[in-house]
């Protein structure tokens, strides 16, 4: 099988609208959340969330950079996030000009968990106050989870697969995973693959506070809320945005002499067959992706320096995906850190695996862990595991295991290394 | 321009995202402001939100150029 890299990345998020400025506020262990701002959240249970920030902010999002005026327009957020997400990913390759023959061999698979919430709720409304001749003409193709791929394969011309995953929170590291596939088995060279969501509307915050899985007890202290692992967590903090990377064959890559951040080495993907939200009591679902990608890694256990958890900062989940960790890990657990990144920019569900793999290669480009905020008083369950709490820590990362996890039981893990 | 053909610019500048220059009487809309099927079909109904007519759609494909979309819409508000 062809070698797969990583030789681009793209990001939107919380803490910033592109890969530098949102890592080093990452490590500057800032906090993306806030009281919610698109819409009057005063009555709901849940008032909290980490929005991208509009272009006047320190750190905000500019549409304007990479996103068509009309698209704007006819689409929901998240396919604009990922538009731009995945520009930035080709500019930072150096693939922004590839020929008609690269271009061939050149695709997307660019998922989104949820895809045009905002907009399905709003042309609902539309349809039942004005009738079916007032529904927007772009109302379909604005909201569909693949018309990212579509959006940017039309954009930069790329003629390769063009595919989206809809996995849930586990989105983006099966984006990822399935795009590596797709170059190893000679299905293309190059893919931009991924994941985005922009979920934060009425029904979406309504939506996830009746499943019971947002937080809803620090409505008052947006930035304490997510804090995974800690006793007081109580469901996790909705976030928004994009992740993109460039995946590459590596000879391809090395030959032209481009930036290789990494090299996805392994990839596991299992189900729970057990229930649509709650994990498997036993974390096995969790524990045979983790198994899976590391077999195909062909690492050992102690190679493995760095974990970014899915650790969403629910009361069930943490402690699961710990023990499961634990469990195959034995005695390497000693010397990884694990942090949950979600602890700053909230939960991104499509678009959380994308975004903590680029985290999880930054981490091996400069040698240094992110931290799990909030971290104040762990579960006793989670004593004696390195969680980075409060601070980033600069230590040895060689190799990077990366969980996702997803309603309906759907669980994902990447691994990767520096070449 | 009339003040419909005024109104009428201010919409098609918003939808499709041009220079306020490139919107002449004479203007195509596909071939001279990039507009697509799907793009008439949403200048359309903004004509019909803004101005309180109805375009039916035989008459809706007869609109081209923006003094098409003027001279439709001074021909039949109330």
């Amino acid at each position: 099988m062809r070698r797969v890299v990583i030789t681009g990345l793209g990001l939107v998020t919380p803490l910033g609208a592109d890969v530098e400025t949102a890592w080093s506020n990452l490590i500057a262990a800032r906090s993306g959340a806030g009281t919610i701002t698109r819409f009057d959240a005063s009555e709901y249970k849940c008032r909290i969330a980490c929005e991208v920030k509009p272009a006047t902010h320190e750190y905000g999002f500019d549409p304007n950079k990479r996103v068509d005026h009309k698209v704007q327009r006819q689409v929901d957020p998240f396919i604009i996030y990922g538009i731009d997400a995945a520009g930035q990913a080709l500019e930072d390759a150096g693939l922004t000009d590839m020929t008609e023959a690269e271009r061939l061999r050149a695709g997307c698979s660019i998922g989104s968990g949820i895809g045009g919430l905002p907009g399905i709720a709003s042309e609902s409304l539309v349809l039942n106050e004005k009738g079916p001749g007032r529904v927007s003409p772009h109302f379909v193709h604005g909201r569909l989870i693949n018309l990212i791929s579509g959006q940017v394969s039309i954009k930069y011309g790329l003629m390769g697969p063009n595919h989206a995953v809809v996995t849930a929170c586990s989105t983006g590291a099966h984006s990822i995973g399935d795009a590596a596939r797709m170059i190893a088995l000679d299905d293309a060279d190059v893919m931009l693959a991924g994941g985005a969501e922009g979920a934060i509307c009425p029904i979406g915050i309504a939506g996830f506070a009746q499943a019971r899985a947002l937080s809803t007890g620090f409505n008052d202290t947006p930035e304490r809320a997510s804090r995974p692992y800690d006793v007081d967590r109580d469901g996790f903090v909705m976030g928004e945005g994009a992740g993109v990377v460039v995946l590459e064959e590596y000879e391809r890559a090395k030959a032209r002499g481009a930036k290789i951040y990494a090299e996805v080495i392994g990839y596991g993907l299992t189900g729970d067959a057990y229930h649509v939200t709650a994990p498997h009591p036993e974390g096995s679902g969790a524990f045979r992706s983790m198994e899976m990608a590391l077999r195909k890694s062909g690492l050992a256990l102690e190679d493995i320096d760095y974990i970014n958890a899915h650790g969403t900062s629910t009361p069930l989940g943490d402690e699961l995906e710990l023990g499961a960790v634990r469990r195959l890990f034995g005695s390497a657990i000693d010397t990884l850190s694990m942090s949950s990144t979600k602890s700053a920019i909230g939960h991104l569900l499509g678009g959380a695996g994308a975004v903590e793999s680029i985290f999880c290669v930054l981490a091996m480009r400069d040698q240094i862990v992110p931290p799990t905020l909030n971290l104040d008083n762990p579960s006793e369950s989670c004593l004696g595991v390195d969680l980075v709490p409060h601070k980033a820590k600069e230590r040895k990362v060689r190799a990077v295991l990366n969980n996702s996890f997803g309603f309906g039981g759907t669980n994902a893990s990447l691994i990767m290394k520096a070449v | 321009m009339s003040e419909t053909g005024d109104r009428v610019k201010k919409i098609v500048i918003e939808h499709l995202g041009v220079e306020a220059e490139k919107v002449t009487e004479d203007a195509s809309f596909i071939d001279d402001l990039g507009a697509d099927s799907l793009d008439i079909v949403e200048l359309v109904m903004a004509f019909e939100e803004e101005f309180g007519v109805e375009i039916p759609d035989d008459a809706a494909e007869k609109i081209s150029t923006v003094n098409d979309a003027i001279e439709y819409i001074d021909s039949h508000k109330g």
